[in-house]
């Protein structure tokens, strides 16, 4: 670990958000003088900028060892420089698998696209945060991001309920956030991680305090019961394509928040968190599943399906433990991957006359869109933990986390909830093959997407013959 | 290795890639898929006759190994092998296949390749779960293995097959994820996943109590044992022929195979604190469950119960050893019970595959599964008659066929345990003939019963091919066991001396 003085070759570890900067003012300006004319431009540009950041990440901001900028603000490592990317990757699959959608419903509209940058911004930002005022910084950039999108589409009412519900109780847990941050300053007198990982015996119930008020707003912006409200609304409120978006990079985040913030900053002494994610978890886990069976539509059931998994993740941090750590991030990288993939069809599966919002609108798609229903089928039954897909060694790897650190009981409430939750997986398969169709009308056909899709899909079943690749890959960053 | 080449991974993915393939051909050209259906399920079969040949009987020690690194950070390894107990269950599987795809095809109308595909990928990780060395590996296929089962029965099943096959998925793996929760504890014990690791290692009393129950509840379902069979009648009403001969043929043998294979090696001395249990479970099975049997109306669901039932001397027969040692203070005679478990299972493979298959015969002439459908059907259908009550009399356990065998095995080694045990368990031969006579009685015999059945077509040549195969193989079995009895003898020896070799640590 060493601090280096400021100079231009020092900020090379912070070049993806240097780069994503300056891409976002790029892109913003090209939306501009592209005119409505020339509508393609933004979108192909933003591709092109993440490509470039994903690169330029790589080359130049590649490090070996843990290095800090700006004073302590800011921290380079492995673990940084790979969240990054896996965000530039969701951000830019995400991106265009909703082109067709945007084109569609007709909120094209180059901010779009800068919103979405910005919000990746904070998720770099979030990744390197080495001080609690960073750790603001990313979220409240990437939650106000995401708050805009979610009311982009500015006609719908749904939308708009979705993004001030969002909004609202986002800021509470943003305002909880900032008042135990204060009480740690308070209480110790750094906003330093680094710092604040020495600091450890010597703290009272104003600690305690402290870190209880931190969690609420992790586990708000994580989507854990029971500050989970928001997370059907805005799945369901929300374009679809907005709905991909928040389901899948800001998990990524959330994973980012909880490793740098409890599990580095306030990890000296895991149990002042442990606990409460205990609760948290096995609540997730319970209401989720349950709560995700009477859905009738399918992003509400996508909702709470991403709320038991939320569990699952958390399960792998209160292990306190490494192997649970990494088997968190693989948990996470593997959920991301899959509803990337199956807000993917839900998004492809529109018909003539309207998207698929119901589960009802499956029906038939067996036969309506052979293609499409495989791909789903892959993706249900991955992320219901059944092998040959990445889902089930991703649930493994929690399990085998907890067992090591002696949570049988944890384990086994796990693998419980999981079979609740298999029953709803399972229903969106029998909708797509063992029921027929309402009607048979045609789909939105974009051979594009639906490659990208396809290796998507490919990419979950690949892991889930070669899982060896990416526990490998979690094991080196969380060693 | 053998000839130079791995036979057991190409005995897994010859099938699944077969069934990939046949996916591919597509339900457009139904007449290519269903001849490349055909190739591939014949050369996975003509596969195993080398397979068998060549191995060594006189070893207990797993043959034709396989072992490639898979996942280092789980210490998980593709290794495949084959011992006297696995390689009769992957012959039978590879055997049961191919009537599967010839009494399909021009039957199944509805996606047609797609139906071939799902048999041959089944078959593949069928195989694979038998050959599998490594826990993991075994749960891996166990697991995807649920996947093609589920849609044979929600796409080609019955007018209730939603219910019935979210059944079955349910049912199973909810009782696998606990067996999951167990192979990881013992990973983390044994530092790795080799069955034969687990095998050796010692685990206290308290440890073999909560394995053995959490594996007994992955096995029973799959048996299934009584009280936990709900999902099987309703799975087999609802599905397709061939999903009802696959399930009953070979899916319910992996709940014993996992008895022989993980419960009694690995948790030997809970299995003798326990073995009550499962004798309970397994007598209930078969008394009750064959009363149960009396009362069907509906064909399948009647060959389902019996299925539970036959099932039973399965569960009974790999448990009685430990009170054979009681009565007679040595595992030696506890050996007819093992034996008579192998047997019995072989053996209900061919027969209820066989009796699913002419309930499937008899379905596709008129619609109905209910007996009172039917009657006096051997006037208009003689050569399907004779087949019928064949199976019928092999169900029954009549001496000379394969029923007869195994068990009759059992029934010895239980008077060795318990003579009342020996009693419960021989009601089998008054009940199951009962049953199984009766339902003959209702369908085959007495005069015809309405024009429907006076229509009726007599087998057709490939219906005739089906039934015969399974006919040969269940008198062959019948009167000369002694190849398979042989096969399995070294294997089932140590079994038995790793019954009596207690894993509980010395202090």
């Amino acid at each position: 670990m060493h601090e280096s003085a400021m100079t231009l070759e020092s900020l090379r570890p912070a070049i993806a958000e240097i780069s994503l900067g300056l891409a976002i003012c790029v892109v913003l300006m090209a939306d501009v003088f592209a005119g409505a004319s020339r509508k393609y431009v933004t979108p192909l540009l933003t591709l092109v900028a993440l490509a470039a950041c994903a690169w330029l990440t790589v080359t130049v901001g590649a490090v070996q060892d843990r290095t800090v900028l700006f004073d302590g603000l800011y921290v380079a490592d492995r673990l940084s420089v790979f969240l990054k990317l896996a965000g530039f990757l969701s951000v830019g699959l995400a991106l265009f698998y909703s082109q067709p959608y945007l084109e569609r419903r007709g909120i094209q509209g180059g901010e779009y696209q800068v919103l979405a940058l910005t919000a990746l911004l904070g998720i770099c930002v979030l990744a390197s945060a080495n001080s609690l005022l960073t750790v603001y910084l990313g979220i409240e950039l990437l939650s106000l991001s995401l708050y805009a999108l979610v009311a982009f589409d500015r006609d719908s009412g749904v939308a708009a309920e979705a993004a001030i519900k969002y909004f609202v109780l986002g800021a509470i847990a943003s305002g909880t956030l900032l008042y135990g941050m204060s009480m740690l300053y308070g209480l110790t007198g750094t906003l330093n991680l680094d710092k604040l990982a020495t600091v450890s015996a010597a703290h009272g119930a104003g600690f305690v305090i402290a870190v209880t008020f931190i969690v609420v707003a992790v586990a708000f912006k994580f989507g854990a019961v029971p500050f989970h409200m928001w997370v059907p609304d805005v799945y369901s409120g929300a374009p679809v394509s907005v709905a991909l978006l928040v389901s899948t990079a800001p998990k990524i985040a959330s994973f980012a928040l909880v490793a740098r913030l409890l599990v580095y900053g306030l990890g000296a002494d895991p149990a002042l968190w442990v606990q409460i994610l205990t609760v948290l978890a096995v609540l997730s886990l319970l209401a989720g599943n349950f709560i995700a069976i009477a859905q009738t539509s399918i992003r509400r059931m996508l909702a709470y399906s991403a709320i038991a998994n939320v569990g699952f993740i958390l399960l792998g941090f209160i292990t306190a433990d490494p192997s649970g750590y990494r088997a968190a991030l693989a948990y996470t990288l593997v959920y991301v991957l899959t509803t990337l993939g199956s807000f993917g069809v839900v998004l492809l599966a529109a018909r003539s006359d309207g998207e698929a919002e119901e589960l009802d609108d499956f029906k038939g798609l067996g036969t309506r869109d052979p293609l499409l229903a495989v791909l789903m089928m892959a993706l249900m039954f991955s992320t219901a933990g059944v092998p040959p897909f990445a889902g089930f060694w991703a649930k493994l790897w929690i399990i085998q986390s907890l067992l090591h650190t002696q949570h049988v009981w944890l384990a086994a409430l796990a693998v419980l909830a999981s079979v609740v939750g298999a029953y709803y997986y399972l229903r969106v398969i029998w909708f797509m093959y063992f029921d027929a169709g309402r009607e048979q009308t045609l789909i939105v056909r974009q051979p594009l997407t639906r490659g990208a899709l396809t290796l998507n899909v490919l990419a979950v079943a690949g892991l889930g013959v070669m899982p060896n690749v990416l526990l490998a890959l979690c094991t080196s960053l969380m060693g | 290795m053998l000839h130079g080449f791995d036979i057991l991974s190409l005995l897994i993915w010859l099938p699944v890639g077969g069934g990939v393939a046949v996916l591919a051909i597509g339900d457009t050209r139904a007449r290519l898929a269903r001849w490349v259906a055909l190739l591939v399920a014949l050369a996975t079969f003509v596969l195993c006759v080398p397979l068998w040949l060549e191995f060594d009987t006189t070893t207990a020690a797993f043959q034709y190994l396989e072992r490639l690194s898979w996942i280092n950070q789980l210490h998980a390894d593709y290794y495949l092998g084959v011992d006297g107990i696995s390689l009769p269950l992957i012959v039978l599987t590879a055997f049961m296949t191919v009537p599967v795809i010839i009494a399909g095809w021009s039957v199944v109308e509805k996606r047609p390749a797609q139906y071939y595909a799902a048999f041959l990928i089944l078959e593949g990780l069928m195989i694979g779960v038998f050959s599998a060395l490594d826990a993991l590996l075994f749960y891996f296929f166990w697991e995807a293995m649920l996947i093609p089962m589920f849609l044979i029965i929600g796409i080609w099943g019955g007018p209730r097959r939603v219910y019935a096959t979210l059944k079955f998925f349910l049912y199973t793996f909810l009782g696998s994820v606990l067996m999951l929760v167990a192979l990881i504890f013992l990973y983390l014990k044994a530092g790795d996943y080799t069955i034969a690791g687990f095998q050796s290692l010692p685990l206290t009393l308290a440890e073999q109590r909560w394995i053995f129950l959490a594996f007994l509840v992955a096995f029973a379902v799959k048996v299934p044992m009584w009280p936990v069979h709900t999902w099987l009648p309703d799975a087999h009403v609802e599905a397709p022929t061939g999903g009802s001969v696959i399930l009953a043929a070979i899916m319910l043998k992996m709940g014993g195979y996992g008895l022989l294979r993980f419960s009694l090696p690995i948790t030997p001395d809970a299995s003798r604190e326990l073995d009550w249990l499962v004798i309970g479970l397994s007598l209930i099975a078969v008394v009750y469950i064959g009363f149960v049997a009396l009362m069907q109306s509906d064909m399948k669901k009647l060959i389902a119960y019996s299925s539970v039932a036959h099932m039973g001397f399965v569960t009974l027969g790999a448990f009685l050893a430990f009170d054979i040692q009681g009565s007679t203070g040595a595992l030696r005679g506890a050996i007819n019970g093992l034996d008579g478990a192998m047997v019995q299972m072989i053996s209900h493979g061919l027969i209820s595959g066989a009796l699913f298959l002419c309930i499937g015969v008899m379905y596709d002439r008129l619609h109905s599964r209910e007996i009172s459908a039917y009657g006096g059907v051997i006037n208009v259908m003689p050569k399907f008659g004779a087949f019928m009550v064949l199976f019928a009399l092999a169900n029954s356990g009549l001496p000379g066929t394969s029923g007869f065998v195994g068990e009759f095995l059992v029934i010895l080694a239980a008077f060795k345990a318990n003579v009342w045990f020996a009693f419960l368990a021989a009601t089998t031969l008054i009940l199951g003939a009962a049953y199984t006579l009766w339902l003959v009685k209702r369908v085959i015999f007495g005069p015809i019963a309405n024009d429907h059945v006076a229509a009726m077509q007599d087998l057709n040549g490939r219906e005739f091919l089906v039934l015969a195969m399974l006919a040969v193989a269940v008198l062959a079995l019948g009167l000369w066991p002694a190849p398979l009895v042989r096969t399995m003898e070294a294997t089932v020896q140590h079994l038995l001396q790793q019954l009596a070799v207690s894993k509980i640590p010395v202090a």
